[in-house]
């Protein structure tokens, strides 16, 4: 019953959608006009029946009803609460219901509280986004049902990829797709101002708050989808460049370059059509991301199921979409008006540097993720790894944040370089030192890690340069926000930096009692010993480790053994210190009882993903401050507009 | 510090992203070429080996009887094959968990001067659902080779 109606709820949602997507276009001529009311109530109620439909799926996941198709695939009666729950979305139908939820909700959302726009241009938005939404119901409702149900229910489902059993993994898809949608609702924004010629900064306003959604919940589930590659495959690395992660890393990196232009746009009314193209672009890097992910084009525990069907089905997708947007463009580009004007040495030309990196960047990224699949058209069969990402992505990197230490101290529109020089003098001071030290304590050093350490100490001082000598207290939320995120990606780039020059990696075949030497530390193997979980068996190592004499603490890493289904996975033991990580593998039993132990010391690894968290926290801030001017702002305007209807009474 | 002249200035932003953009186009391809890592099995790298230090890839069958484990505990040597040709591996570290002799195996690395390929990774079958994407194509083609060999 709960999956009928589910469903049922998924088809009317449908219909709004259409509905929406009909009368907001018809509203737009002069002889539909009066269809203009029932835009915005479609778009609540559309919103308010998806989210009806997934709370039903979540439902069958806890009651496990497996009667349902995707539960009995993807659940079991003995999973933990926490992970029936995950399982909802922990699959590709339910992914893909959790996709056009969060879009439903976030459209409903727009109609229910955005003012700032022209009514045209609204209506405008609402039928681009519920355009966009239809392309997904119908792939739902036609390919991917999640409410199908069985014949003959089995006694017990299959399981959950033991690999995404997991409580970091349980949020990590949530957390992306809020991330991805909400670069939808900047596509329709951007849409919406195309359609009406509305390219200004009211339509920058309306739009960044999304943006600025969408580029926390990206930035944090980046990080935590590293941090979870980091323990949870076992092999010391936090970055792979591996497709699917690149698959995330696009859109962010289109993102903060949206980011970045709207606040141009916003402030100074300029970078006009680079900003639509951008809200054009940061979408169809998430919609190619989805597709390079789901498609079954690669290979990953993210490809749930390879079906030719629904690759070819996010393709067509991804060509209406992206490419109608493209043609859009390309026919309104000539009439939007060129912005205000700016100065060599201002707060705009550094954030045109910014994004003119970040795109190079993108690109950088976009072509090495795609390139494998282009040559094995032509029957080679290639991977593209570090040595392609890691120095060519530098070429650009490097000047982006010499740029980003710089650009905040700039004034917008015309500023002299002499009024910031003497203020650059602390931010490169730091930086030479640290290179300083770098030389004399480890000559050894790789170009790049010790030209990352080096920016990153001077990057950090440059970021909080633009609150000395200002009000603390006067100083708005937004600023702080970016002081915040500035100083994260320097955290982050210093672990980064750390990491790849100073990891100590250690492996050994290991008696129980054997000691091993590992950087400052000292680790025993004290025992190895079965143990058991609610749908595992595993072996557990004991480990003793002392740093550097000091004292003692006890590390327990598994080797685990899922029953359902069956599948291995190492479960790596950590023991962070303020000043770096001990991680530890457990490998297999050799022929002479000896057991195989991976271990590494990592200076400040950590960092890289404190560094990530205060990006997102950075992103929040500057989210609370705008919304929080906003809501001020259409108080008064309302209070206003109060008053003049009492006095014209 | 003065403003571009006004009228030229939507042409100068232009000009300057579009030359960064196709810079760094032009940079990343001539990269891939240069860095991308091909896929080889045995008997492409017995025909034409890949020049000694060259990150690639090898992909095949695991000998069965090969493996063999040096007294350091974690160092092994094995064989991998592809019904034409041999080549002999060696790798430090663990082993992934469905790394198995008679099983496929895609190891990333390079060649050393003496024949031998030394891998800094081993990629073996995950799961049922988990299979490296050259892997895949490879194992059904080597199905249909000892379909058509038995009749």
């Amino acid at each position: 019953m709960i999956a009928e109606l589910g469903l049922a709820m998924l088809w009317l949602a449908s219909a709004l959608a259409l509905l929406q997507l009909v009368a907001g276009a018809l509203a737009l001529t002069k002889r539909g006009r009066e269809l203009a009311g029932i835009v915005r109530p479609a778009a609540v109620i559309q919103g308010v029946l998806s989210a009806g439909s997934f709370l039903a799926l979540i439902a069958l996941f806890l009651r496990t009803d497996l009667s349902v198709k995707l539960v009995a695939t993807n659940s079991h009666s003995l999973k933990p609460f926490i992970f029936k729950l995950a399982g909802t979305w922990g699959n590709h139908e339910g992914s893909m219901l959790l996709w056009v939820t969060v879009m439903a909700m976030a459209g409903g959302f727009i109609a229910l509280f955005e003012r700032r726009l022209r009514d045209d241009t609204m209506l405008a938005t609402l039928a681009g986004q519920a355009f966009v939404s239809l392309g997904f119901y119908a792939f739902l409702l036609l390919s991917s049902n999640p409410f199908e149900r069985l014949a003959v229910p089995p006694p017990e489902g299959n399981g959950l990829n033991p690999l995404l059993q997991d409580i970091g993994l349980a949020f990590h898809p949530p957390t992306l797709y809020l991330g991805y949608v909400g670069l939808s609702i900047a596509f329709s924004f951007a849409i919406g101002a195309l359609v009406t010629r509305d390219v200004g900064p009211a339509f920058a306003r309306a739009m960044r708050p999304w943006v600025l959604g969408a580029w926390i919940f990206l930035s944090l589930g980046i990080t935590a989808g590293s941090y979870w590659a980091y323990y949870e495959l076992g092999w010391g690395g936090w970055w792979f460049w591996d497709p699917v992660e690149n698959a995330s890393l696009m859109p962010w990196l289109a993102a903060t370059a949206l980011l970045h232009s709207s606040t141009v746009l916003a402030a100074r009314n300029a970078l006009r059509a680079w900003t639509v193209m951008l809200g054009v672009v940061a979408f169809s890097m998430s919609m190619i991301g989805t597709f390079l992910v789901r498609s079954g084009i690669l290979t990953s525990v993210h490809a749930f199921a390879v079906d030719p069907e629904r690759g070819s089905f996010i393709l067509a997708l991804l060509a209406i979409y992206i490419g109608g947007a493209l043609a859009l463009f390309a026919t309104r580009a000539a009439t939007i008006t060129e912005g205000a004007r700016f100065a060599v040495t201002s707060r705009e030309a550094a954030l045109v540097v910014n994004n003119v990196m970040l795109s190079a960047i993108l690109g950088i990224v976009l072509l090495g993720t795609l390139y494998p699949l282009l040559t094995e058209a032509f029957g080679e069969k290639v991977s593209v790894g570090p040595p392609y990402f890691n120095p060519i992505g530098a070429i650009f990197f490097v000047p982006m944040l010499i740029v980003m230490a710089i650009g905040p101290m700039l004034r917008w529109r015309d500023d002299r370089a002499g009024r910031i020089s003497g203020k650059l003098a602390l931010p490169a001071l730091a930086a030479a030192l640290t290179a300083l030290g770098l030389v004399s304590f480890a000559p050894t050093i790789k170009p790049l890690p010790f030209l990352g350490m080096a920016l990153a100490a001077g990057l950090a001082v440059a970021s909080v340069l633009p609150l000395v000598g200002r009000d603390l207290r006067r100083t708005p939320l937004p600023v702080y926000g970016m002081v915040v995120a500035h100083l994260g990606i320097a955290v982050a780039l210093f672990g980064v930096g750390s990491d790849s020059a100073f990891s100590i990696e250690k492996l050994v075949a290991s008696r129980a009692g054997e000691s091993h030497k590992v950087g400052p530390w000292q680790v025993t193997l004290r025992s190895i010993e079965p143990v058991a979980g609610p749908n595992w068996t595993a072996l557990e190592a004991t480990l003793a480790a002392t740093y550097d004499g000091g004292r003692l603490s006890l590390l327990r890493t598994q080797s685990r053994n899922f029953t359902t289904p069956p599948q291995l996975t190492n479960e790596s033991a950590l023991h962070t210190r303020w000043n770096g990580q001990l991680y530890v593998v457990l490998g297999e039993e050799a022929d002479d009882g000896r057991w195989q132990l991976r271990l590494w010391w990592k200076p400040f690894v950590p960092m890289i993903w404190y560094g990530g968290l205060l990006v997102g926290l950075g992103g929040l801030l500057a989210l609370i401050g705008r919304v929080a001017r906003d809501m001020k702002r259409s108080r008064a305007e309302d209070k206003i507009a109060y008053r003049r209807a009492r006095q014209g009474r | 510090m003065s403003a571009i002249k006004p009228k030229h200035q939507r042409l100068v932003l232009l000009t300057i992203a579009l030359v960064a953009l196709i810079g760094a186009g032009l940079l990343a391809a001539w990269a891939l070429r240069n860095q991308a890592a091909y896929f080889y099995v045995p008997a492409d790298i017995v025909a034409d080996p890949p020049e000694a230090g060259r990150a690639v890839r090898l992909g095949g069958m695991v000998e069965k009887g090969s493996i063999k484990t040096a007294p350091d505990g974690v160092t092994i040597d094995f064989v991998v094959e592809d019904g034409k040709a041999r080549v002999p591996v060696r790798f430090r570290g663990i082993t992934p968990d469905l790394f198995i002799e008679g099983s496929g195996v895609v190891a990333e690395g390079r060649m050393e001067p003496g024949g031998r390929f030394v891998a800094d990774n081993l990629l073996a079958k995950h799961d049922e659902n988990y299979v490296p994407r050259e892997m895949a194509e490879m194992t059904k083609a080597q199905a249909t080779a000892t379909v058509a060999e038995t009749r």
